[in-house]
C-alpha cells in the first residue's frame, strides 16, 4: 500500500511539474464543449436537451488525450522494466497509473463540468446527477483507457490505435452517463442508472489493472 | 559455492535464434563479463537472467534451486541496470533516487549512495539538467543504495554500465562492484572491455557470445 501511494505521489509530482497533459485535457474539454452552441445555434430550448450528452462526449475525448503518455515515458526510459522487478506487483503499478490519470484529468474535468452545465443552461436539478455520474464514470474511462495504452505501447501511431481500441468500450459509460442527466431533466428516477455506472466502475476496477499488467509485461518482452 | 547456474539456454527473438546452448556458472564473490559483437545476445541474456524475457529453452538456478519455482523470490534478489536510465527529468536527483530506493526498500542507503557516485552536490537539481554521464551515475547510485541497505539484492545484472561514464565514475562503479563481490555478491556484466574490465581483473571470468549461433 505504501509503495502504491509512493508511485501515485511520483506520478502527481510529474504531472503537475510537467503540467501540459493535465491542463491540455481540461482546456480541450472546455473549448470543445464551447464549440457546439456555435455549430447548432444558441437555442435556449435545445442546449439543455443536448448539454448532458455533449459534456459526456467531450469529457470522454478529453480523458483520452493523455492516455498515450500514460506508460510511454516509463517504457522508453526503462522504468517499466524496473517496475517489473520491484516488489510492487504490476497490477498495482497499473492501478497507481490509472488512479494518477484520473486524479490529473478526471478530477479536473469534474471541476470544470459545472461551468459547462451553466453554459448549456442546464437546470440546477441536473447539476448533482451530472457530477455524480461523472464521478462514477470518469474513473472507468481511466481504467479502460489504461488497457488500450498498455496494449499499444511501442506501436507506431499508438494514439490512433488507442482510440480505435478504447472508444467502443467507452460507449456503455457514455450511454448511461448521458441517460442520468436526461432522466434528471425529465424528472425521472436515475438512481438505478447511477448504480449501473457504479457497476461498470467495480468491474473495471477488478479487471483492468490485471489486464493492463499483462499487456505491459507483453510490451517489455 | 553455487551462486548462479545456467544450462542449455536458447534465446529466440522474432524468428531469429540469437544464441543456443549457453551455459554459465558464477560463484558468490565473482563476476562474469559478457562480451560479443553487437546483436550477439548480451542484453537478451541479461534480460533472461532478470526474468524480463522468457528463454526458448534451458534452466536457470540460484543456489542450486530452479528460478522458475519461485520467480517472485528471484526478482527480489536482482538489481538490473539496462541501457536506458530510469530517470525522470521532472524530479530532482534526490527525488529520483529516493523513489527507486523506497520502492525497493533501500531507504537507509540513499544519502551514502549519492556520495558513492559523486553526485551529492547535484541532489536538489532537477534531473533534466543532468548530462548523460550524470544520469548514468544516478542510475548506478541505485545499486549503491541497495548495497548500503540490508535489503540489498545479491545478484547484479549490468548492461554496459560504464557507457558514458568518465574515468572517475568508472572507478567509482568498479569500487561498488568490488565491494559487492567482497560481500559474496554475484555480478553479470555486459561489457566491451576497457577500464571497468581492467579494474575488476582477478575477480572475473568471461563469456564470449558468438554472433552465429549453431
Amino acid at each position: 500500500m505504501i509503495r502504491l501511494l509512493l508511485l501515485i505521489r511520483r506520478e502527481l509530482k510529474l504531472a503537475f511539474r510537467g503540467g501540459t497533459d493535465a491542463a491540455m485535457a481540461v482546456v480541450f474539454f472546455i473549448l470543445a464543449a464551447t464549440l457546439f452552441p456555435f455549430g447548432i445555434g444558441p437555442d435556449i430550448e435545445v442546449l439543455p436537451r443536448i448539454g448532458g450528452g455533449v459534456i459526456w462526449v467531450v469529457a470522454l475525448l478529453a480523458s483520452m488525450l493523455s492516455l498515450e503518455r500514460m506508460f510511454s515515458a516509463d517504457y522508453e526510459d526503462g522504468s517499466l522494466e524496473q517496475f517489473v522487478l520491484s516488489p510492487l506487483p504490476m497490477g498495482m503499478v497499473a492501478l497507481a497509473k490509472m488512479i494518477s490519470h484520473w486524479l490529473t484529468t478526471g478530477v479536473l474535468l469534474l471541476a470544470a463540468a459545472p461551468v459547462l452545465a451553466v453554459f448549456y443552461n442546464l437546470p440546477s436539478t441536473a447539476f448533482v446527477p451530472l457530477i455524480v455520474s461523472m464521478l462514477l464514470g470518469t474513473p472507468t474511462l481511466s481504467l479502460i483507457g489504461a488497457i488500450g495504452a498498455a496494449l499499444t505501447l511501442g506501436a507506431r501511431r499508438s494514439g490512433v490505435l488507442i482510440s480505435l481500441l478504447v472508444l467502443p468500450l467507452y460507449i456503455p459509460v457514455l450511454i448511461f452517463g448521458s441517460l442520468v442527466v436526461d432522466s434528471a431533466l425529465a424528472g425521472r428516477e436515475y438512481g438505478s442508472l447511477l448504480m449501473v455506472l457504479g457497476g461498470f466502475l467495480l468491474v473495471a476496477l477488478a479487471t483492468a489493472p490485471w489486464a493492463t499488467a499483462a499487456a505491459l509485461r507483453q510490451a517489455i518482452d | 559455492m553455487q551462486g548462479l547456474t545456467v544450462k542449455g539456454l536458447d534465446c529466440v527473438r522474432g524468428e531469429r535464434l540469437v544464441f543456443a546452448g549457453v551455459a554459465l556458472a558464477v560463484n558468490p564473490g565473482r563476476a562474469l563479463l559478457l562480451s560479443g559483437a553487437n546483436g550477439s545476445g548480451k542484453s537478451s541474456l541479461l534480460r533472461i537472467l532478470a526474468g524480463l524475457l522468457q528463454p526458448a529453452a534451458g534452466t536457470l538456478a540460484w543456489e542450486g534451486e530452479d528460478i522458475a519455482t519461485d520467480s517472485e523470490a528471484h526478482r527480489r534478489r536482482i538489481a538490473y541496470v539496462g541501457h536506458a536510465d530510469p530517470v525522470k527529468p521532472g524530479l530532482t536527483v534526490c527525488e529520483n533516487l529516493e523513489f527507486w530506493a523506497r520502492l525497493y526498500g533501500f531507504e537507509p542507503g540513499i544519502e551514502p549512495a549519492l556520495y558513492q557516485f559523486g553526485i551529492e552536490h547535484l541532489a536538489d537539481l532537477p534531473a533534466r539538467y543532468l548530462s548523460a554521464g550524470q544520469r548514468r551515475r544516478l542510475t548506478l547510485a541505485r545499486l549503491a543504495a541497495g548495497q548500503n541497505s540490508p535489503a540489498g539484492p545479491p545478484l547484479w545484472l549490468l548492461d554496459e554500465p560504464a557507457a558514458g561514464l568518465d574515468p572517475d565514475a568508472v572507478a567509482m562503479l568498479a569500487n561498488s562492484i568490488l565491494a559487492h563481490l567482497a560481500n559474496e555478491g554475484v555480478a553479470v556484466i555486459a561489457s566491451h572491455g576497457g577500464r571497468l574490465d581492467e579494474a575488476l581483473d582477478g575477480h572475473t571470468s568471461r563469456l564470449v557470445l558468438q554472433d552465429d549461433a549453431p
